[in-house]
């Protein structure tokens, strides 16, 4: 794939030596000169001077032939930017942006960017995580149809506990993707009983949410 | 009417002044509490320090009763997003934002909003000045 990031902060440098790592063609995008060159010693010719909302700079980089722009600057307005001209002018498939302040993430969305990730946002679900009593977790949004993925962890008195998953009437656009049952994941297959300690992750629409929660945590 | 200003350099305070003198009820919005000075005195509209990126500082300027959003601050991207904010969020009627960069301009009036680009506006206002002096053949 062809990965255009834009912002070369601790975020956008790490991700970028990632992607590479990960046998990807990737192109950084700064407008700090002096990072830029700093980067080009350590990573290679794929960093690019300029500003990443600028529709020559997004040109000159090959945003016309890209699979995904990811903006991570520290600042939400350009990242939006980036990711609208990207879209708009360059008819990049899929532009995702990071969001600094948590409520920008459904305002994002709203205006047409495909994925958002906030770091505020995902630390706290990590701490959710952690707390016991937090048996439902919120993992991620997807712009399509509003689709959100959740993980919710089976406890023994569970309504859906020693169910097969073919048994349990699920709200109707909920897919189990998967089940993580100790350290393994395992296909949900309609047969599989779904077992107490096993945590779903389910794909679903975001207005089926609260539902399938609802529905989950009634013992 | 009631109208937003978000930015206060020399246009937001000239057009807050201007809609101030004609009766409307102005709110200029700016992340620096020393540009409201350009108000002047007789400046009796409202003033709030904060970006009008953030949703609950466009709140606190009554954006939800507001018929007009204008966003003038120096960031073009600043504007693009808080406009995208006042009319996507709070279905503000006319919402006008400035864009220095012509390409962002062009692309964000084709998405619909309602745009200025100082840029071209002056440019082309400059070359018209130059081709009257110049002979008819040099015409730009």
């Amino acid at each position: 794939m062809y990965i255009i990031v834009v912002g070369g902060g601790k975020v956008g440098y790490y991700l970028t030596k990632t992607l590479l790592v990960e046998g990807h063609e990737v192109l950084l995008i700064e407008r700090d000169r002096h990072k830029v060159e700093v980067y080009g010693d350590r990573l290679g010719s794929v960093v690019l001077a300029g500003d990443g909302a600028e529709a020559a700079v997004l040109s000159e980089a090959g945003a016309q032939r890209a699979d995904v722009v990811i903006a991570v600057t520290g600042e939400d307005e350009d990242n939006l930017v980036v990711c609208q001209m990207a879209k708009a002018k360059f008819h990049v498939p899929r532009a995702i942006a990071r969001v600094n302040n948590p409520k920008n993430e459904t305002l994002f969305q709203r205006l047409g960017i495909d994925v958002t990730v906030s770091q505020t946002e995902h630390i706290l679900k990590l701490i959710e995580q952690k707390i016991p009593e937090k048996s439902f977790v919120h993992l991620l949004n997807l712009r399509h149809d509003e689709l959100t993925i959740v993980e919710a962890h089976v406890s023994e008195g569970s309504q859906v506990a020693h169910k097969r998953v073919s048994d349990v009437q699920f709200p109707v656009h909920c897919v189990i993707a998967a089940i993580i049952r100790g350290p393994d994941p395992v296909m949900a297959m309609p047969t599989i009983e779904i077992l107490p300690g096993d945590e779903l992750i389910i794909v679903t629409h975001s207005h089926e949410e609260e539902e399938l929660k609802q529905m989950l945590m009634e013992q | 009417m009631n109208v937003v200003v978000m930015g206060c350099g020399r246009v937001g305070a000239r057009v807050s002044i201007i809609l101030h003198q004609h009766g409307h009820q102005v709110t200029v919005v700016d992340t620096n509490p020393e540009a409201f000075r350009r108000l002047g005195e007789k400046f009796k509209g409202d003033t709030l320090i904060g970006t009008g990126i953030d949703e609950d500082v466009l709140r606190r300027a009554n954006i939800e009763s507001a018929d007009v959003f204008i966003a003038v601050t120096n960031g073009d991207n600043r504007n693009i997003m808080a406009s995208q904010v006042a009319r996507t969020v709070f279905d503000v009627k006319h919402v006008v934002v400035r864009i220095y960069d012509p390409v962002r301009e062009d692309t964000y009036r084709r998405l619909g909003l309602r745009t200025v680009c100082p840029t071209t506006t002056i440019s082309a206002l400059i070359i018209d000045l130059i081709n009257d002096v110049l002979p008819d053949d040099e015409e730009l």
